[in-house]
Parts: C-alpha cells; sequence; structure tokens
C-alpha cells in the first residue's frame, strides 16, 4: 500500500484547534468537518487540496485536545498521510484507531517543502520525495500497531478478536 | 530494576508482576468516561462493533460539561444522543444540567476515581486524576467505545521524567505557578508520551487542588499522565468523597527515569504563558503593560473553591476595571454552593464580575466568553494556542486565579497582593 500526492507543510506543534476549531465540534460527521480543517492556520488548504494529498509538519503535530475530530477532519479532507518529526500521544493513537496512516521521520519532515510531491511505501516506510529525488526511511509502526491498522481500525480489531 | 509509580498501577491492571517502559499492554480500566462532545462520536462508533453490550454500566461516566446548558441546537442534538444512550443503557453515571460540573472536577468529587484506579476518558485532560495518584489518561472516541464494551484498553507503558519537589510554594503562588514553570522549562513535547511523577518533600505542602491543577495540564506539556504519591491528603480527600477503597502504589526506590528536575516550590513566583503556546511563559513584573479586555476564573484546571477563595480574596471590596469583562465559573454545582455559602460570590458580583453555572464554555471558545478580533483575555484555563477562546487574532494569557482576578481589578497583567 502507498500514497502519493502534494505536500502541504506546516511548522511545530500544529494543534487540535488549529486542525478544526472547537466551533465546529459540535459536528460530527467527517464530511462536515473536513469543511473546516486547518482553517485557523490556512484559509486555502480546504480549498486547495486534492485526494491523496500530503500533510508534512515539525514536531509534535496534533496537540492539545482529545478530540477525534482532528484525524477525522484530515482523513476526509483526503489527505492520505501525515508526516511528522513527532506526534503527540493522542493523535498518534486516535490516528490509527480511525485508520489515518501517520509516519515519522524528523529528516524527512526538515527537508520537504510545500508543494513537493511525496510518496510513501506503507510496508517498508519509505518516504521518497519525487520532486528532489530524496528517500528517507521513517519508522515503521509497532506490530501490535500494525494489526489494528490491518484490521481497518480498532472497531474491526475488536470484532474480529471476539470471534 | 524497579518500576514507576505508573508503571506500578499499569502492571497490577494488565495482571502482570513486572513491565518496563516500550511494553504494549491491555490494561483493564476502573472508568471509562466521555464528555458531551467526544461521547456522541464514541456512540456512533460503537454501533460498529457486533458486541454492543457495555462492560459495566456502573464504570462508565458520560457528562454534559463542554456545550451545555447547550449553546446551540447542534449541541442539544448531541447532548440528547448521550441522554438516550445512557438511559437504554442504565448508565447511573451521567451527569446532566443540574447534576453536572467540569468532568475532572466532578468525578472525584462524586468519589468516582480513587488511588490506584486505572482510567481512560476521551478528554485529554482526564490527567487530572494524577492527583489521587490514579493511572489516568487522555484517549479519543473509538478508544472510549471499545473501552465501554471490553472494559480494557491497550498501552505503551510510559518512561517517565521525575519532578522532585522541594520546599514550600509563597503565598501569592499556587499550583497553577508550579506547572506553568514546568511546562516552560520543558516545552510543550517535553513530556511526550512519558508519565510525569511528582515526588519529594514538597508534595507534602501542596493542596489536593493544587495537586489536580498541576495534574490536569500535564497533557500540556505532552504527558503521558501526571501522578503524586499518595499521603494524609490524598487518603482524607477520599475519605470525604468516597465509599471506595484506594490502593496505594508507590515507586520503587530503585525506579528508572529518563530524567529527574529538581523543582525548588519557594523560589517560584506568579507565572504566566504568553499566546499562542502554553510553554511561553514569563514570571508577572518581567514584561511591559498587557491590557486586558476579559478575565476568566475557572475550567477543569483552575475551578476548585480553593480557586474561587483565592479570586475573591483579591477582589474583596474591590472593582472589575472598566472595560474589562470578568467571567467566573465554579466546576461543580457543590462548589457553586459553597462559594454561595462562603459569600464568594456576593464578592464577585459586587465587584462587576459574572458568576455561572458550572461549564466549560469560554475555555474552548464554545460560549460564555468568546473573544473577538484584537481583543486579549487573561484566563485560568489550560490552552492559549490560535483561537482557543474565540477570533483567531484574539489572545489568551494563561495564569492563576490570583493573577487573573488582581489583572481583571487592575485592567493589565499584574501580580497578586499578598
Amino acid at each position: 500500500m502507498e500514497a502519493r500526492g502534494h505536500v502541504f507543510k506546516y511548522g511545530e506543534n500544529v494543534d487540535t484547534d488549529v486542525i478544526i476549531p472547537a466551533r465546529y465540534l459540535n459536528a460530527t460527521t467527517g464530511e462536515e468537518l473536513a469543511k473546516h480543517c486547518m482553517e485557523d492556520i490556512d484559509k486555502d488548504f480546504v480549498n486547495k487540496v486534492q485526494k491523496g494529498d500530503i500533510i508534512v509538519a515539525r514536531k509534535n503535530f496534533g496537540c492539545g485536545s482529545s478530540r477525534e475530530h482532528a484525524p477525522l477532519a484530515i482523513k476526509s479532507s483526503g489527505v492520505s498521510v501525515v508526516i511528522a518529526d513527532t506526534f503527540a500521544r493522542i493523535f498518534y493513537r486516535n490516528s490509527i484507531n480511525i485508520g489515518l496512516p501517520i509516519i515519522e521521520s524528523p529528516e524527512a519532515a526538515k527537508e520537504i517543502n510545500q508543494g513537493d510531491e511525496v510518496k510513501v511505501d506503507f510496508d517498508t516506510g519509505i518516504i521518497t520525495n519525487i520532486t528532489t529525488g530524496k528517500s528517507y526511511k521513517g519508522q515503521a509502526f509497532p506490530e501490535f500497531m500494525q494489526n489494528i491498522i490491518n484490521a481497518g481500525g480498532l472497531v474491526n480489531y475488536v470484532n474480529n478478536k471476539n470471534k | 530494576m524497579g518500576m514507576t509509580m505508573t508503571q506500578k498501577i499499569l502492571a497490577a491492571h494488565a495482571g502482570l508482576d513486572f513491565v518496563e517502559a516500550g511494553q504494549l499492554i491491555e490494561a483493564n480500566l476502573d472508568l471509562v468516561l466521555g464528555n458531551d462532545i467526544t461521547s456522541p462520536v464514541a456512540i456512533n462508533e460503537m454501533k460498529k462493533f457486533e458486541n454492543q453490550k457495555l462492560f459495566d454500566g456502573g464504570k462508565i461516566a458520560l457528562v454534559m460539561d463542554h456545550f451545555a446548558p447547550n449553546k446551540d441546537i447542534k449541541s442539544a442534538e448531541n447532548c440528547k444522543i448521550c441522554r438516550d444512550f445512557a438511559n437504554e443503557n442504565e448508565i447511573v453515571n451521567f451527569f446532566d444540567v443540574g447534576r453536572m460540573g467540569i468532568e475532572h472536577a466532578l468525578l472525584p468529587e462524586q468519589g468516582l476515581t480513587v488511588s490506584g484506579d486505572c482510567i481512560i476518558g476521551a478528554d485529554s485532560h482526564t490527567c487530572t486524576y494524577g492527583a489521587l495518584g490514579a493511572f489516568s489518561t487522555g484517549t479519543g472516541s473509538t478508544d472510549m467505545a471499545a473501552a465501554m464494551i471490553t472494559g480494557k484498553a491497550w498501552f505503551k507503558v510510559p518512561s517517565a521524567i521525575k519532578f522532585n519537589l522541594k520546599g514550600k510554594l509563597s503565598k501569592d503562588v499556587c499550583g497553577k505557578d508550579v506547572i506553568l514553570h514546568i511546562i516552560g522549562k520543558i516545552g510543550v513535547d517535553g513530556a511526550l508520551y512519558k508519565s510525569m511523577e511528582f515526588a519529594g518533600e514538597g508534595v507534602a505542602s501542596l493542596s489536593i487542588d493544587d495537586r489536580f491543577t498541576i495534574c490536569n495540564m500535564a497533557i500540556e506539556a505532552g504527558g503521558k499522565n501526571g501522578i503524586f504519591p499518595v499521603d494524609d491528603i490524598t487518603l482524607c480527600y477520599i475519605k470525604e468523597h468516597s465509599n471506595r477503597t484506594p490502593k496505594i502504589f508507590e515507586a520503587d526506590e530503585d525506579a528508572v527515569y529518563d530524567e529527574v528536575i529538581d523543582i525548588d516550590l519557594s523560589a517560584l513566583r506568579p507565572t504566566v504563558a504568553f499566546p499562542h503556546l502554553p510553554e511561553n511563559t514569563k514570571v508577572v513584573g518581567e514584561f511591559g503593560d498587557i491590557k486586558i479586555d476579559q478575565a476568566v476564573i475557572g475550567s477543569c484546571t483552575n475551578g476548585h473553591i480553593s480557586d474561587l477563595r483565592s479570586a475573591a480574596a483579591q477582589m474583596k471590596g474591590k472593582k472589575v476595571a472598566k472595560d474589562v469583562r470578568c467571567i467566573v465559573i465554579p466546576a461543580t454545582q457543590e462548589i457553586y454552593k459553597q462559594a454561595v455559602k462562603e459569600g464568594l460570590v456576593d464578592i464577585f458580583i459586587d465587584a462587576g464580575a459574572i458568576f455561572s453555572t458550572p461549564t466549560c464554555g469560554p475555555c474552548l471558545g464554545g460560549y460564555m466568553g468568546v473573544l473577538a478580533a484584537g481583543e486579549r483575555c487573561v484566563s485560568t484555563t489550560n490552552r492559549n494556542f490560535i483561537g482557543r477562546m474565540g477570533h483567531v487574532e484574539s489572545e489568551v494569557y494563561l495564569a492563576s486565579p490570583a493573577v487573573a482576578a488582581a489583572s481583571a481589578i487592575a485592567g493589565k497583567i499584574v501580580a497578586p497582593t499578598v
């Protein structure tokens, strides 16, 4: 499985309040939430994002609230993977649980630029910047988490286990 | 090699004699909680599970606190989803308007959280209960949904930073200043994926409310949980509020920590976090005039009775500055009643502040104090991200109740009077 798309680049500590502002938390569907994704730091994001595009950001992506609405808004906006130096822990957990691929690679997160075309191979963890030709090794998920992702999220994982 | 306090609680709940940092475990839960924003998503997710029977209705708590009393039609619909779910599933700990308070002040007060518990909540400030010597951490709605059915959650066993507290706080300084100081020191990801374990002789001088405030904001340093050792202060609080028996876990003497950081409580001064991150801390007096338009005193971080007392002491017989709105929000109905009894509400209203029913309201820019473009608020809440309390061009300065109250009077951010 792989992801391929153009990059939206952000800085450090992108928090859940800018990913999806609380004033929209009375919505619960991904479709509705996606309309306001990244609105408070990038008004153009929702107009420009194409299916398959990739978010690249620096350390501590997704810090703040436990709102699952944040990874859900990103996933529903069509983003195929988020690459960052590090992720805040609740965001990390939520992404796995709802099936939004995320990958940690400080080197890739530092060097990849806005608008670059990037490819991510989830089986190997290899991130390739097609624009510059440079490749990076991202941190693959531990086996336990791969099982959840392969099951299609936590719901299916629990359903399978109970069988 | 020994275990940290957190590791011991996790081991006990996973049925293991020993766990170490990095190990993946499945732990039994003593409590699963959610609020009116995260629970509807969890309830929706639950419908996808083949088995939809709750593991134990008595160990689930749903608190309608974020956008309740309902701020708009969608919020009302969300609370209704929770209410119907609670009724259908006979969830006794469903806290609706009239019974509700802000979840992290309410559940300890109701005796639902005790030392030694393993708790998850679909709210990032679930880490608050570490003040009582419990392991508690925030998760998302899908984790909450799975936990409501299985009574379990998976965890990667965290490593820890030990904060060795020494000395005693000065009169104008409280738990909020301690945690802001720590976040300023280690940064908003300084404890990422880790436990923040507080220890040392300084612990004994911290009230239970101070400990709640400190653990509450562990997440603002990226922490998985914050935790205090159990002492007489903890046991006294639990005895007053709960019928349950606390279980005491202590860190092993040879427990391994990633880092040990000494904090001299007596050296701390009133501290403020500038926009737009809780790590942007400065000591009051070390910056020029910051005029404010609003002061908010409340939230899961600082809506306790001691917080209201501390704010009232600053405001007694004084008036809120012209052009400043001061909003005081007790965290629970019990705290509300106590504030009435002690005459604190008179002090706030006579000063020109408003006194609200419990709600998270303005903390996350929901309602009851949303800011306009260019406005500044000094707030006892926990986050000052861009747009957190309203317009993207508004600013939030995080501070203690004493600083917020003194600032409301002065019209700019100032140190409290002792």
